[in-house]
Order: structure tokens, then sequence, then C-alpha cells
């Protein structure tokens, strides 16, 4: 069966624009009020500027279907970054290869140092996080991380490069449960403008990682579009036609949503977008009402309130404690990081909140037990 | 309204018709005519597909749309696929409905054996439509197998109680890949306009039209039912309660404050 390539090359990006730009308020009215799964127009009308004028009617409905789907509840993960090596020169990314900056790969004890500290601080879901760079962190480096850490925690998951489906499945032997891989953008003639070197440069084959992934059987796909490089409504329209692929061909797997906005980094590349957090709203509820089965997850990229009030009004998932640089829980140096965070409270300050806004932090939700009983 | 594709082949019509349950051949002619219906089905065990002059068969050699055999009457995966290569042979076409049904009074199909004769005959080259519980995950089973549409049921047939299932069949409408055929339990057009309204392909009637009382005019009442519910499903139907603008804002206020 065809992946996702074939659906993205019967798009037009900039007419796939202009129809949302046409978009008006009787048609985000009709999407609203729609009773049956809605579709790539509706989703148009949803991501529109002139939906701006429905927020809160999208923000009930968004609540509703998010309550029902998934509770009073608020997952909670942590990333932990093994690696800050890269072979790809990205412009918005810290961890470029031509940036100036000190570069680690931790050892099997530094991984056990960190991973000590955030399991005390009651992480049991954790996200391993590297560069790219196969020389390094390789798939036998990444199934030995995840190896050494299961022990510990309830669930691994990973955002690294892309791999070959016999590479998820070498990974999903020892224990990962999902896969992060974000496109960054899905305008095809541009993406070469933001990725200049490495294998990150084809684009056929970051975008068909989701279809390995899928083939591989994975039992989660997290997907995003980087938010600043290219028009975030119609990177979001692709994505979400992208959603719709998976969700049909790959119908055992789960799937989640990020919305990383681009946050200050080493190296000089300043957003060509700027959405503003309304807008960042409206992206969420849009997805929400488009899939009531997704998870959206939201990290520490955002403020603290912003991510406070977003639950329960679409967000499922949230990061907590992060830091985005390998080794970083159990230092004080943080040269290494690839972003800075916007949300630095502690794992129970978050707890607090979310509590307070009567959730219930979810720290488990897996048990490496299921996946023998497949 | 939109055509539907199935395996290829475009069909102006999304209503099917069964040709069971008629009064009489010419009964049955004046139904397929008023209905426009490009699709009908005709239970293998009914014809007689080796004695020339079959009365079904011969009413219907000037109809120019799709016929599709169906394998009623089987009762598992083995007998299915030996009716289905007969089918082929005596009626020329590799469409088919396969239908498993062991259990004689409901007639309700056994999804195991659905889902194994389907894989075998897919391989075999036939197009195959199952005649299935409204299950979500069995569809979704018949489709990496290599099914060409899926047709759940509405209600048991014949019972003429509509959309009993409505709860799977959303879910079915929701994640399928293939066409959804609602089949079986539409008893009024009312019916299978509310099966289109709910995004559904196309239905399949065959006893609401067989047995009205002039299966002329239902034939059309149906068709009319059907193109109506569609039409609405593509513009776009409205939800029961208002969600207008509403005054006050108490979900989004907090983004005045950011």
């Amino acid at each position: 069966m065809s992946t996702f390539t074939s659906v993205l090359n019967a798009m037009d990006w900039d007419g796939i624009t202009a129809q949302i730009a046409a978009k008006t308020i009787e048609d985000v009215d009709r999407a609203l009020a729609k009773t049956t799964q809605l579709d790539q127009d509706d989703f148009m009308a949803l991501v529109s500027p002139v939906a701006s004028n429905r927020l809160e009617a999208m923000a009930k409905r968004s609540q509703e279907l998010t309550l029902r789907r998934f509770g009073r509840t608020a997952q909670l993960y942590i990333p932990m970054y093994l690696s800050n090596e890269c072979t790809n020169n990205c412009v918005y990314c810290g961890f470029s290869m031509d940036n100036k900056i000190a570069r680690k790969t931790l050892t099997a004890t530094e991984i056990l140092s960190d991973a000590e500290l955030v399991r005390s601080w009651g992480f049991e879901h954790l996200l391993l996080v590297t560069g790219e760079d196969s020389r390094t962190a390789d798939v036998t480096y990444l199934a030995n991380a995840v190896e050494l850490l299961h022990p510990l925690f309830a669930q691994i998951s990973l955002e690294v490069q892309p791999l070959s489906i016999e590479e998820y499945q070498r990974l999903m032997d020892v224990g990962v449960t999902a896969v992060y891989v974000y496109q960054e953008t899905y305008h095809r003639s541009t993406y070469r403008n933001y990725h200049h070197k490495g294998k990150k440069t084809i684009f056929d084959w970051r975008l068909e990682t989701p279809d390995r992934l899928g083939e591989a059987g994975m039992r989660k796909i997290g997907l995003g579009c980087l938010i600043g490089l290219e028009d975030w409504r119609t990177d979001a329209v692709f994505l979400a036609a992208h959603l719709r692929h998976l969700e049909r061909k790959y119908w055992r797997t789960r799937y989640s949503i990020a919305f990383p906005r681009l946050r200050p980094h080493a190296g000089d590349f300043e957003p060509n977008v700027v959405q503003t957090d309304r807008e960042l709203a409206q992206l969420i509820w849009a997805y929400r009402i488009f899939d009531p089965d997704v998870e959206l997850s939201m990290s520490t990229r955002e403020a603290p309130e912003f991510r406070d009030q977003m639950l329960g009004l679409g967000i499922t998932h949230l990061s907590a404690a992060s830091r985005t640089d390998p080794g970083g829980y159990s230092t004080d140096d943080h040269s290494l990081e690839q972003f800075s965070v916007h949300d630095d409270r502690t794992s129970a300050e978050v707890a607090t909140a979310i509590r307070a806004k009567g959730f219930e932090p979810v720290w488990k939700d897996w048990d490496l037990a299921l996946e023998h009983s497949v | 309204m939109k055509s539907l594709v199935i395996a290829g082949k475009e069909f102006s019509s999304r209503l099917f018709l069964g040709t069971g349950k008629f009064a009489s051949p010419q009964a049955m002619l004046e139904a397929l005519e008023s209905s426009g219906s490009q699709m009908i089905t005709v239970a293998l065990r009914r014809v007689d597909l080796h004695a020339k002059g079959d009365p079904i068969l011969e009413a219907l050699k000037n109809f120019h749309g799709q016929l599709l055999p169906n394998t009623s009457g089987v009762r598992d995966a083995k007998e299915a696929v030996f009716a289905a290569q007969m089918a082929r042979e005596a009626l020329g076409t590799n469409w088919l409905k396969l239908e498993i049904h062991p259990d004689p009074r409901w007639l309700l199909p056994d999804s195991i054996e659905t889902l194994k004769a389907c894989e075998i005959l897919v391989k075999d080259g036939f197009i195959v439509l199952p005649y299935i519980q409204a299950d979500p995950v069995l569809c979704k089973r018949l489709e990496e197998v290599g099914a060409a549409a899926v047709m759940p049921l509405g209600a048991p047939i014949g019972t003429n109680q509509g959309l009993q299932t409505k709860a799977m069949l959303e879910i079915i409408i929701a994640q399928s890949r293939l066409p959804v055929v609602i089949d079986a339990g539409i008893g009024a057009p009312s019916h299978a306009c509310e099966a289109m309204e709910l995004g559904a392909d196309a239905v399949l009637v065959n006893t609401a039209i067989a047995v009205a009382g002039n299966p002329g005019i239902m034939g059309r009442c149906f068709r009319d039912a059907v193109l109506a519910g569609r039409d609405a499903y593509e513009s776009g139907l409205p939800m029961q309660s208002g969600h207008g603008a509403e005054p006050s804002s108490p979900l989004t206020s907090f983004l005045d404050r950011l």
C-alpha cells in the first residue's frame, strides 16, 4: 500500500494556503456543528484566520471532546537528552553541526545518573532524545540505553534520527513503545532552505518515517511541525492529512501531536513566522475537534500559565522539569542545551498545578508486562 | 452527488438492490428501473447457473450495471470459495458479495469464516464485498486482506429495524479506507437517508422494496432518499443544538492575560 508521499504529492501547498484564506465564518460554524467526522475542508476552516472569531466555541467543543475521551487526567513525561552530537545542519537548531558548542554523548554511567534523578522526581515515562548522529548514537547505542533504563521506567519513548523498519523493530523488542519524529515543515520546495547538511536534507526519507514506524507496528507515533518556519496554517493541514492517512492505514497505532514553537537557541536564525498564544490555542482546538482521539502534547517550551490553562481544553500530555542538554539533570552547567525552556517549574510544582485544576497527574500509563501478553 | 468508486469502477447510483423476495421478475425489473440502481446482487442459490432460461437471469439480460453474485446459503469459508468459483465461471464476473451465515434463523454473518474466505478469494482474483457484522475491527482486518468494500449490517436481514448498529457504523465510516455499504435492516427510505447522512458510501436494500405494495414506486422512493441523504452529507449537516457565537468567553479569557 502507498505511503504518505503519494498523498502529499497530490496536495498543492499554494492552493491549500489560498483555500484557507478564503474560508468564511459560515464554513467555521458548519465545521463546529458537524456531527460526523470532520474532513480536510472543515479543518481548513478551523485553522483559518476567520475562525479567530469563534475561539470560545472552539474551546468549548474541544473541552467537551477532550474530557469525554481523556477524562480529567494529565499524562506527565520527561525528556532525557542522551547526546547533542549531530551530522545535520538545520538553521533553527542549537545542535546544528556548525554551531560551535561542546558535544557530548552520555556513557552508561552518566545515563543512569540522570535517570535515577528523574525517577526520584516521580517520572515513569521517559522520552530519550538525541541529535542525529548515527556514528555515535546509532541503533545499538539506543537499544543498549533502553535496556539499561527499563528496570527504572514503565515507559520509554524515543525522539531520535529516522530509522529503518528493521531498526524500529529491534528497538520495540527491547521495550520502546513510542517514537516521535517531526517533519518540521511539509513545504517540500522550501524544506532545503532550513536543512543544509546531513541525512535530514532528504525530505522523503523523513516524510516516510511514520509509515515505516507504522509498518514496524510501533504502538504510538508522534507527529509535529516546527512552528516558525512556514505558514503554520498550511503546515497544519498537511499534518492533519498525514495523521488521517496513518490512522486509517496503521489503525492499531496511537498518535500524538506536539506543537514546538521556536525558542531562543544557539545560532542566529530568527523565525519566519511568529505564532501568537491565541493562534496556538486555535490550532490545538482545531486538531482536537478534527480528531477526538489523538493525544495532544505541550512541552516546557511554553509558559506555565498557558500550559495550565490549555490542559483539559485540548492538551492531554505535558512534559515537566525538562532540561534539553545531555546530562542536564545532574549538572548546573547547561551550555550544551538545544533550547531554553519557558516553564522551569519542578515536577512537584507542575503536579500541584494540575491537581489545583481538578485533574489527576498520571505518571504511569504503561507496563512492560503488557508487551509479553501480545 | 459525487460518484461512488469501488475497485476502480464508477457508479452514479449509491443504491444497491437485492433481487430476492420479489413477487415476480417483472416486479423486480420495475423496481430496478425506478431505483436507478447500477449494482444488483443475485443469490447463487436462487438461480440456475447452467440451465438456459433461468427467470431471474433472463430478466437481467438487458441490465447494464454490475451483477454481484452472492454466496447466501454457505456455512463456512470452504463452501463460500467453492460457490464463488462456480459463480465466476457461470456468470463471467469476478465481483462477489461474500455472505457466510451458518445461522439460518437470523442469517447473521460468521466473522471468522468471512475473513478467512475473503483473504483466499482476493488472492484468487475476486473483487470481494463481504456482508458482515457492524464490527469496526473486522472492517479493518478485511481492508488488510484486500476487500473492495465492506457491507456492515444495520440490523438483522429482513427485520426492517433500521440502523440499530448506528454507534458502530459511525466508527466504521470514520476509520474505513474502503467504501462502506450498509446492508440489511434498512426498512424504509428514511433509514436509507439516515445511513447516507451518516456518511455511508451506499446502501443495499431488498426486502423493503421487494415486499412493498408497489415495488416500482418504492424503488423510486429509495432512490430519492439515498440522493437526499448523500447530498445532505456532502453539503455538511448542522448539529441538532445551536453552536453560534456566545457573549461571554469563560474558556478563552486567559488568552487576554498572556
